[in-house]
């Protein structure tokens, strides 16, 4: 079972996590993934590629779910404003054993922050916006899962 | 003449000045990477956006590809920087 969303509003990860009990699986593995409000940051704006997106966070699901023969995964990822505090994704897998569900969903995150076509641009409280540059660390951890 | 309709994201798109656009590129204009250098002529916005071609990612429609790539068939070409969600 997949379920990939893409969506403004918020989203209830305990109720996804329940979801994904019903699989009949032995351990489910999440990552939620939060604004942080460092710097005086007032709003993290998440731009995203419509025709794209969801297709391509599938296909990485879907490559997770057979390389780690997962009985099921969750990607939902936000887009639009969000504040400090809030939640931006929630990466979630279920598998037999905890090791297959935790690898899976750490490759899923990472996989995620190189790979998906989304873009963040901060906005500060002097009013100074920007977007935000990739980082080398980002794509070493995801050059790990290759 | 080909018409191809072109995709602007995140700083990319604020440089250029629209989210999109549709062009007639002319005919040497074979790949990806001759593409934004033809763009780059367009506006000083495009100028601006295209200066820096490694810092360009781009999409055929809707599949990933190198500024290498080939134009034979495209009808859609995204342009963007590297990826920053999660």
């Amino acid at each position: 079972m997949i379920r990939v969303a893409v969506q403004a509003g918020a989203f209830d990860a305990g109720k996804e996590l329940a979801s994904l009990a019903e699989s009949g699986a032995g351990g489910i593995a999440s990552f939620t993934g939060v604004v942080r409000g460092e710097g005086g940051l007032v709003e993290l704006f998440l731009e995203h590629h419509p025709a794209l997106t969801e297709a391509v966070l599938r296909d990485m699901v879907e490559a997770a779910v057979a390389r780690w023969d997962l009985s099921a995964a969750t990607v939902i990822h936000r887009v639009g404003a969000l504040a400090p505090g809030e939640p931006i994704v929630l990466v979630a897998t279920a598998a037999r054993h905890r090791g297959a569900a935790l690898d899976a969903c750490a490759a899923l995150i990472d996989r995620l922050k190189t790979e998906a076509p989304f873009w963040k641009r901060e906005r500060f409280d002097d009013g100074r916006t920007g977007w935000v540059e990739p980082r080398e660390a980002d794509e070493a951890a995801a050059a790990r899962w290759r | 003449m080909t018409t191809l309709r072109i995709l602007y994201f995140a700083w990319v798109r604020e440089r250029v000045g629209h989210d999109a656009e549709t062009v007639e590129p002319p005919l040497e204009v074979i790949d990806v990477s001759r593409l934004v250098t033809w763009l780059a002529s367009r506006s000083a916005g495009h100028a601006e956006a295209f200066a820096e071609p490694h810092r360009l990612r781009a999409a055929i429609d809707g599949r990933f590809v190198s500024l290498e790539a080939s134009l034979e068939g495209a009808r859609e070409v995204s342009l963007f920087p590297p990826v920053t969600g999660g």
